[in-house]
């Protein structure tokens, strides 16, 4: 089943194909895309937990990887991100809020040209640090920074 | 079926900045209502952009990216005309495929 999938996503290309494979139900959507979905890290409620499952274990901190975010944040419900990875063949970012109740917020892949940059709007809980890890050449590296937030962004 | 995605592809310089604005709830889960029930969780798992049909991005979300989630990335080797599409599936199943031109 899984190959099959891998040889309709590759071969369908245009977008419209796909929809239309998806309107004929030859795919179904779960099949199609949410198996993807890192169920595992997503839900992930202990900050250490999360990273290892990403394979985000023993990252170093390099000045290539950075990451920008508002000292103090007034609303915690929108709190805007932006990663930035100069580290050559950066293919992954992973955005994690340390005291979520629920770490890991988003990742993403990067191919075709697509460089290491990324920037998302996140909830913060609380007062906590931001963790940004990226990987390239099979290395992983991280930066990091904490937002004050005055209003939480969850539960509100 | 979700409000359309704004999406903007412009070049700058070299490098193409795509923006995209999705409408969606994103509960998390976690939020109780005004009579103390919990809203059950209701957010984007994965997103697509895809440049004139290859996958640049592949994107994988949770609950606590903000409601209205907006996303910016930046992709090299593409010029004006070429086609963004941005695709994403909620946990529900829902999904929304929305396409652009890079300006």
């Amino acid at each position: 089943m899984d190959l099959l999938r891998r040889t309709v996503l590759k071969g369908a290309g245009a977008s419209g194909v796909l929809a239309g494979l998806l309107a004929a139900g030859v795919l179904k959507p779960t099949l199609a895309y949410a198996n993807d979905w890192n169920k595992a890290a997503f839900e992930a409620k202990d900050f250490d937990v999360a990273l290892k499952t990403i394979g985000a274990e023993g990252a170093a901190a390099n000045a290539a990887l950075v990451m920008k975010a508002p000292e103090i944040a007034e609303n915690g419900a929108v709190v805007p991100i932006d990663v930035t990875s100069t580290i050559p063949n950066t293919t992954y970012i992973a955005i994690l809020v340390k005291k979520n109740p629920f770490p890991l917020s988003s990742s993403f892949e990067f191919a075709n040209g697509a460089t290491g940059d990324v920037s998302v709007r996140l909830k913060v809980a609380e007062t906590s640090v931001i963790q940004a890890i990226a990987k390239a050449d099979g290395k992983v590296y991280s930066a990091q920074k904490e937002v004050k937030v005055t209003v939480g962004g969850c539960g509100g | 079926m979700a409000d359309p995605m704004k999406i903007r592809a412009q070049m700058k310089g070299d490098v193409c900045e795509v923006r995209v604005l999705m409408s969606h709830p994103m509960e998390t889960g976690q939020r109780k209502d005004g009579d103390g029930k919990t809203v059950p969780a209701h957010h984007i798992q994965t997103l697509t952009v895809a440049l004139n049909g290859k996958t640049v991005v592949s994107g994988q979300t949770g609950g606590s990216v903000s409601r209205n989630p907006v996303f910016g990335f930046k992709v090299k080797g593409a010029k004006a005309g070429d086609k963004v599409a941005v695709s994403w599936v909620d946990n529900k199943g829902d999904k929304r495929t929305d396409e652009t031109t890079v300006a």
